[in-house]
Protein backbone atom coordinates (compact mmCIF):
# COMPACT_ATOMS: atom_id res chain seq x y z
CA UNK A 1 0.00 0.00 0.00
CA UNK A 2 2.78 2.79 1.11
CA UNK A 3 4.53 1.53 -2.37
CA UNK A 4 1.40 2.82 -4.08
CA UNK A 5 0.72 6.05 -2.51
CA UNK A 6 4.67 6.66 -3.06
CA UNK A 7 4.08 6.16 -6.41
CA UNK A 8 0.92 8.25 -6.77
CA UNK A 9 3.11 11.31 -4.95
CA UNK A 10 5.94 10.77 -7.45
CA UNK A 11 3.37 11.70 -10.35
CA UNK A 12 2.16 14.26 -8.17
CA UNK A 13 5.20 15.63 -8.07
CA UNK A 14 6.53 15.49 -11.55
CA UNK A 15 3.16 16.99 -12.88
CA UNK A 16 4.10 19.82 -9.97
CA UNK A 17 7.84 20.45 -11.12
CA UNK A 18 6.81 21.02 -14.55
CA UNK A 19 4.18 23.47 -13.69
CA UNK A 20 6.67 25.41 -11.44
CA UNK A 21 9.39 25.13 -14.12
CA UNK A 22 7.04 26.20 -17.02
CA UNK A 23 5.77 29.25 -14.95
CA UNK A 24 9.54 30.15 -13.57
CA UNK A 25 11.14 30.18 -17.51
CA UNK A 26 7.68 31.98 -18.96
CA UNK A 27 8.80 35.02 -16.70
CA UNK A 28 12.43 34.69 -16.93
CA UNK A 29 12.36 34.64 -20.54
CA UNK A 30 9.59 37.85 -20.66
CA UNK A 31 11.66 39.45 -18.69
CA UNK A 32 14.98 38.88 -20.87
CA UNK A 33 13.12 39.13 -23.71
CA UNK A 34 12.49 42.60 -22.70
CA UNK A 35 15.65 43.68 -21.58
CA UNK A 36 16.86 42.42 -25.24
CA UNK A 37 14.36 44.44 -26.61
CA UNK A 38 14.85 47.71 -24.60
CA UNK A 39 18.83 47.16 -25.41
CA UNK A 40 18.18 47.01 -28.77
CA UNK A 41 16.20 49.97 -29.22
CA UNK A 42 18.65 51.82 -27.27
CA UNK A 43 22.23 50.77 -28.99
CA UNK A 44 22.42 47.97 -31.50
CA UNK A 45 25.62 47.32 -31.49
CA UNK A 46 26.21 46.85 -27.75
CA UNK A 47 23.14 44.72 -27.70
CA UNK A 48 25.08 42.80 -30.19
CA UNK A 49 28.25 43.10 -28.02
CA UNK A 50 26.19 41.79 -24.92
CA UNK A 51 24.86 39.02 -26.56
CA UNK A 52 28.37 37.86 -28.21
CA UNK A 53 29.61 38.22 -24.64
CA UNK A 54 26.85 36.35 -23.36
CA UNK A 55 27.02 33.43 -25.81
CA UNK A 56 30.91 32.74 -25.75
CA UNK A 57 30.56 32.67 -21.49
CA UNK A 58 27.52 29.95 -21.96
CA UNK A 59 29.42 27.97 -24.51
CA UNK A 60 32.24 27.44 -22.04
CA UNK A 61 30.27 26.81 -19.19
CA UNK A 62 27.83 24.08 -21.49
CA UNK A 63 29.95 21.16 -20.78
CA UNK A 64 30.88 21.48 -17.31
CA UNK A 65 27.46 21.99 -16.63
CA UNK A 66 26.70 18.97 -18.64
CA UNK A 67 29.08 16.87 -16.65
CA UNK A 68 27.56 18.08 -13.35
CA UNK A 69 24.85 16.92 -14.54
CA UNK A 70 25.36 13.50 -15.43
CA UNK A 71 26.99 13.29 -12.32
CA UNK A 72 23.83 14.54 -9.96
CA UNK A 73 21.94 11.96 -12.25
CA UNK A 74 24.04 9.09 -11.20
CA UNK A 75 24.86 10.18 -7.75
CA UNK A 76 20.62 10.53 -7.19
CA UNK A 77 20.36 6.85 -8.95
CA UNK A 78 22.17 5.56 -6.16
CA UNK A 79 20.26 7.84 -3.28
CA UNK A 80 16.77 7.43 -4.74
CA UNK A 81 13.74 9.54 -2.64
CA UNK A 82 12.34 6.36 -1.09
CA UNK A 83 16.34 5.49 0.93
CA UNK A 84 15.97 9.21 2.42
CA UNK A 85 12.87 8.69 3.46
CA UNK A 86 13.40 6.10 5.22
CA UNK A 87 16.52 7.17 6.58
CA UNK A 88 15.36 10.81 7.49
CA UNK A 89 11.76 9.81 8.54
CA UNK A 90 10.33 9.45 11.85
CA UNK A 91 12.52 8.51 14.95
CA UNK A 92 15.49 9.10 13.00
CA UNK A 93 16.66 11.47 15.81
CA UNK A 94 20.24 12.27 15.93
CA UNK A 95 21.71 9.88 12.78
CA UNK A 96 18.85 11.53 10.68
CA UNK A 97 20.36 14.96 11.37
CA UNK A 98 24.13 13.97 10.39
CA UNK A 99 22.59 12.31 7.59
CA UNK A 100 20.13 14.94 5.87
CA UNK A 101 23.26 16.95 6.24
CA UNK A 102 25.60 14.63 4.48
CA UNK A 103 23.47 13.57 2.09
CA UNK A 104 21.98 17.12 1.12
CA UNK A 105 25.97 17.99 1.00
CA UNK A 106 26.79 15.51 -1.69
CA UNK A 107 24.66 17.32 -4.72
CA UNK A 108 23.06 20.39 -5.43
CA UNK A 109 19.48 19.83 -6.65
CA UNK A 110 17.09 22.53 -7.55
CA UNK A 111 14.32 23.47 -5.17
CA UNK A 112 11.69 22.12 -7.05
CA UNK A 113 12.72 19.02 -6.46
CA UNK A 114 14.22 19.52 -3.23
CA UNK A 115 10.97 20.75 -1.72
CA UNK A 116 8.25 17.87 -2.25
CA UNK A 117 11.03 15.45 -1.05
CA UNK A 118 11.13 17.24 1.88
CA UNK A 119 7.33 17.97 2.24
CA UNK A 120 6.90 13.81 2.09
CA UNK A 121 9.85 14.12 5.00
CA UNK A 122 7.27 15.97 7.24
CA UNK A 123 4.55 13.66 6.60
CA UNK A 124 6.51 10.74 7.22
CA UNK A 125 7.11 12.24 10.67
CA UNK A 126 11.20 13.91 9.95
CA UNK A 127 11.45 16.56 12.29
CA UNK A 128 11.69 20.10 11.34
CA UNK A 129 15.32 20.52 12.26
CA UNK A 130 16.31 17.71 9.94
CA UNK A 131 14.10 18.93 7.32
CA UNK A 132 15.63 22.54 7.18
CA UNK A 133 19.33 21.05 7.57
CA UNK A 134 18.46 18.77 4.38
CA UNK A 135 17.08 21.52 1.95
CA UNK A 136 19.71 23.86 2.93
CA UNK A 137 22.30 21.90 2.38
CA UNK A 138 21.29 20.52 -0.87
CA UNK A 139 20.97 24.52 -1.72
CA UNK A 140 23.96 25.85 -0.65
CA UNK A 141 26.22 23.06 -0.17
CA UNK A 142 27.71 21.12 -2.81
CA UNK A 143 30.38 18.35 -3.13
CA UNK A 144 29.32 17.61 -6.98
CA UNK A 145 29.86 21.01 -8.00
CA UNK A 146 32.75 21.67 -6.12
CA UNK A 147 35.73 21.24 -9.48
CA UNK A 148 33.29 23.71 -11.63
CA UNK A 149 33.03 25.80 -8.55
CA UNK A 150 36.74 25.72 -7.70
CA UNK A 151 37.01 26.98 -11.58
CA UNK A 152 35.55 29.98 -10.41
CA UNK A 153 36.46 31.02 -7.50
CA UNK A 154 40.23 28.88 -6.62
CA UNK A 155 40.54 25.77 -4.16
CA UNK A 156 40.29 27.55 -0.84
CA UNK A 157 37.43 29.85 -1.42
CA UNK A 158 35.55 27.39 -2.48
CA UNK A 159 36.29 24.75 0.24
CA UNK A 160 35.88 27.60 2.69
CA UNK A 161 32.58 28.74 1.31
CA UNK A 162 31.33 24.59 1.27
CA UNK A 163 32.62 23.90 4.42
CA UNK A 164 31.03 27.74 6.37
CA UNK A 165 27.49 26.92 4.54
CA UNK A 166 27.81 23.55 6.40
CA UNK A 167 28.20 24.87 9.56
CA UNK A 168 25.81 27.71 8.62
CA UNK A 169 23.30 24.65 7.31
CA UNK A 170 23.54 22.67 10.89
CA UNK A 171 23.03 26.05 12.80
CA UNK A 172 20.10 26.53 10.77
CA UNK A 173 18.36 23.06 11.37
CA UNK A 174 18.98 23.51 15.11
CA UNK A 175 17.32 26.95 15.79
CA UNK A 176 14.46 26.29 13.04
CA UNK A 177 13.21 22.65 15.20
CA UNK A 178 13.86 24.86 18.19
CA UNK A 179 11.46 27.61 16.70
CA UNK A 180 8.56 24.95 15.05
CA UNK B 1 42.40 19.90 -35.86
CA UNK B 2 43.61 21.72 -32.32
CA UNK B 3 40.35 22.68 -32.26
CA UNK B 4 38.48 19.69 -33.02
CA UNK B 5 40.80 17.96 -30.80
CA UNK B 6 40.04 20.17 -27.88
CA UNK B 7 36.34 20.12 -28.56
CA UNK B 8 36.75 16.22 -28.40
CA UNK B 9 38.09 16.10 -25.42
CA UNK B 10 35.63 18.73 -23.84
CA UNK B 11 32.46 16.59 -24.64
CA UNK B 12 34.25 13.10 -24.10
CA UNK B 13 31.84 12.71 -21.19
CA UNK B 14 29.13 13.97 -22.64
CA UNK B 15 29.77 11.51 -25.70
CA UNK B 16 30.32 8.60 -23.39
CA UNK B 17 27.21 9.03 -21.30
CA UNK B 18 25.08 9.19 -24.61
CA UNK B 19 26.79 6.39 -25.06
CA UNK B 20 25.90 4.66 -21.82
CA UNK B 21 22.35 5.92 -22.43
CA UNK B 22 21.67 4.42 -25.88
CA UNK B 23 23.25 1.13 -25.43
CA UNK B 24 20.73 1.21 -22.08
CA UNK B 25 17.77 1.64 -24.64
CA UNK B 26 19.13 -1.18 -26.85
CA UNK B 27 19.70 -3.97 -24.29
CA UNK B 28 16.60 -2.59 -21.82
CA UNK B 29 18.98 -1.49 -19.18
CA UNK B 30 17.14 -0.83 -16.39
CA UNK B 31 19.44 1.52 -14.00
CA UNK B 32 21.02 3.29 -17.14
CA UNK B 33 17.75 4.14 -18.21
CA UNK B 34 16.52 5.47 -15.14
CA UNK B 35 19.97 7.34 -14.84
CA UNK B 36 18.89 8.75 -17.64
CA UNK B 37 15.81 9.77 -16.95
CA UNK B 38 16.98 11.94 -14.25
CA UNK B 39 19.38 13.55 -16.18
CA UNK B 40 16.65 14.47 -18.82
CA UNK B 41 14.42 16.10 -16.01
CA UNK B 42 17.78 18.30 -14.86
CA UNK B 43 18.83 18.98 -18.77
CA UNK B 44 15.23 20.48 -19.09
CA UNK B 45 15.44 22.40 -15.58
CA UNK B 46 19.16 24.01 -16.96
CA UNK B 47 18.32 24.71 -20.24
CA UNK B 48 15.28 26.45 -19.96
CA UNK B 49 16.98 29.44 -17.67
CA UNK B 50 20.44 29.24 -18.12
CA UNK B 51 20.45 30.48 -22.03
CA UNK B 52 18.45 33.52 -20.76
CA UNK B 53 20.81 34.15 -17.75
CA UNK B 54 23.82 34.48 -19.98
CA UNK B 55 21.78 36.84 -22.05
CA UNK B 56 21.24 38.71 -19.16
CA UNK B 57 25.04 38.55 -17.73
CA UNK B 58 26.01 39.61 -21.44
CA UNK B 59 24.07 42.88 -21.60
CA UNK B 60 24.76 43.57 -18.23
CA UNK B 61 28.57 43.54 -19.20
CA UNK B 62 28.41 46.23 -21.93
CA UNK B 63 25.39 47.60 -20.24
CA UNK B 64 26.47 48.45 -16.60
CA UNK B 65 29.62 50.67 -16.07
CA UNK B 66 31.95 49.60 -13.55
CA UNK B 67 32.09 52.57 -11.35
CA UNK B 68 28.34 52.62 -10.61
CA UNK B 69 28.67 48.96 -9.83
CA UNK B 70 32.01 49.41 -7.58
CA UNK B 71 30.15 52.67 -5.77
CA UNK B 72 27.31 50.99 -5.05
CA UNK B 73 28.74 47.32 -4.06
CA UNK B 74 32.12 47.83 -4.12
CA UNK B 75 34.54 47.32 -1.10
CA UNK B 76 33.06 50.40 0.66
CA UNK B 77 29.55 49.96 0.48
CA UNK B 78 28.68 49.29 3.65
CA UNK B 79 24.73 48.01 4.85
CA UNK B 80 23.24 49.71 1.24
CA UNK B 81 25.98 46.82 -0.60
CA UNK B 82 24.57 44.05 1.14
CA UNK B 83 20.90 45.38 1.12
CA UNK B 84 21.59 45.56 -2.65
CA UNK B 85 23.34 42.18 -3.45
CA UNK B 86 20.76 40.52 -1.31
CA UNK B 87 18.20 42.13 -3.39
CA UNK B 88 19.42 40.83 -6.89
CA UNK B 89 19.99 37.61 -5.66
CA UNK B 90 16.72 37.20 -4.32
CA UNK B 91 15.01 38.72 -8.00
CA UNK B 92 17.15 35.45 -9.57
CA UNK B 93 15.87 31.38 -10.43
CA UNK B 94 17.73 27.85 -10.91
CA UNK B 95 20.18 26.31 -8.57
CA UNK B 96 23.50 28.05 -7.37
CA UNK B 97 25.96 26.73 -10.21
CA UNK B 98 24.14 29.04 -12.55
CA UNK B 99 25.02 32.12 -9.76
CA UNK B 100 29.22 31.40 -10.42
CA UNK B 101 28.89 33.15 -13.44
CA UNK B 102 27.08 36.16 -11.99
CA UNK B 103 29.63 36.34 -9.32
CA UNK B 104 32.27 36.44 -12.14
CA UNK B 105 30.62 39.12 -13.72
CA UNK B 106 29.89 41.20 -10.41
CA UNK B 107 33.71 40.56 -9.29
CA UNK B 108 34.26 41.73 -13.06
CA UNK B 109 32.72 45.26 -12.54
CA UNK B 110 33.84 45.66 -8.98
CA UNK B 111 31.87 43.94 -6.45
CA UNK B 112 33.78 43.53 -2.78
CA UNK B 113 34.45 40.16 -1.96
CA UNK B 114 32.20 40.20 0.89
CA UNK B 115 29.09 41.25 -1.27
CA UNK B 116 29.82 38.33 -3.77
CA UNK B 117 29.95 35.79 -0.98
CA UNK B 118 26.69 37.17 0.52
CA UNK B 119 25.04 37.43 -2.81
CA UNK B 120 25.77 33.80 -3.53
CA UNK B 121 24.28 33.01 -0.13
CA UNK B 122 20.95 34.84 -0.77
CA UNK B 123 21.00 32.79 -3.98
CA UNK B 124 21.16 29.78 -2.63
CA UNK B 125 18.45 30.17 -0.22
CA UNK B 126 15.96 33.50 -0.76
CA UNK B 127 15.92 33.57 -3.96
CA UNK B 128 11.48 35.03 -4.64
CA UNK B 129 10.36 32.21 -6.76
CA UNK B 130 12.03 28.95 -4.51
CA UNK B 131 10.15 30.81 -1.46
CA UNK B 132 7.12 30.82 -3.07
CA UNK B 133 7.56 26.70 -3.78
CA UNK B 134 8.93 26.61 0.01
CA UNK B 135 5.71 28.46 1.41
CA UNK B 136 3.24 26.13 -0.74
CA UNK B 137 5.09 22.71 0.76
CA UNK B 138 6.70 23.28 3.67
CA UNK B 139 3.98 26.41 4.99
CA UNK B 140 4.61 30.20 5.59
CA UNK B 141 6.34 29.64 9.48
CA UNK B 142 8.97 27.12 8.22
CA UNK B 143 9.83 29.27 5.69
CA UNK B 144 9.80 32.54 7.37
CA UNK B 145 11.95 31.20 10.05
CA UNK B 146 14.75 28.98 8.16
CA UNK B 147 14.93 33.07 6.12
CA UNK B 148 15.44 34.96 8.95
CA UNK B 149 17.76 32.29 10.99
CA UNK B 150 19.86 32.14 7.38
CA UNK B 151 19.91 35.59 6.52
CA UNK B 152 22.37 36.49 9.43
CA UNK B 153 24.05 33.79 8.73
CA UNK B 154 25.14 34.21 5.14
CA UNK B 155 25.99 37.82 5.95
CA UNK B 156 28.36 36.52 8.55
CA UNK B 157 30.03 34.14 6.18
CA UNK B 158 30.46 37.04 3.82
CA UNK B 159 32.63 38.61 5.96
CA UNK B 160 34.78 35.16 7.08
CA UNK B 161 35.13 34.79 3.56
CA UNK B 162 36.42 38.05 3.22
CA UNK B 163 38.79 37.12 5.88
CA UNK B 164 40.03 34.44 4.84
CA UNK B 165 40.43 34.92 0.97
CA UNK B 166 41.51 38.43 1.42
CA UNK B 167 40.05 42.02 -0.01
CA UNK B 168 41.93 41.27 -3.46
CA UNK B 169 40.50 38.16 -4.14
CA UNK B 170 39.54 37.44 -8.00
CA UNK B 171 36.72 35.33 -9.65
CA UNK B 172 37.92 33.49 -12.69
CA UNK B 173 36.32 33.81 -15.61
CA UNK B 174 36.21 30.00 -16.56
CA UNK B 175 37.40 29.39 -20.28
CA UNK B 176 36.65 26.29 -22.35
Amino acid sequence: MSYALDAQNQDHFLDNRRKVMFSNTFIFGLLTGISVLISFILDKDKTFLGLKKGGKMFFNIFHPFLNILILISIVLFFIPDYLIVKYLGANSGFYGFGIAAFVGSITLIPGFISYPLAATLLNQGATYSVVAVFITTLMMVGVVTLPLEIRYFGKKAAIMRNILNLIAAIIIGIFVGWLM
Amino acid sequence: MVNVKKYLKNYMWVMLFVLFSLSSYFMGFKPGLMIYSNFNEFFMEMISFVPFLFIIIGLFDVWVPKELLEKHIGKESGVKGIFIVILLAMLQAGPLYGAFPVAYILCKKGASVRNIFIYLGAFSSMKLPMLGIEIGYLGIKFTVARTLISLPLFILTGYFMEKIVGSDFKVEEVKA
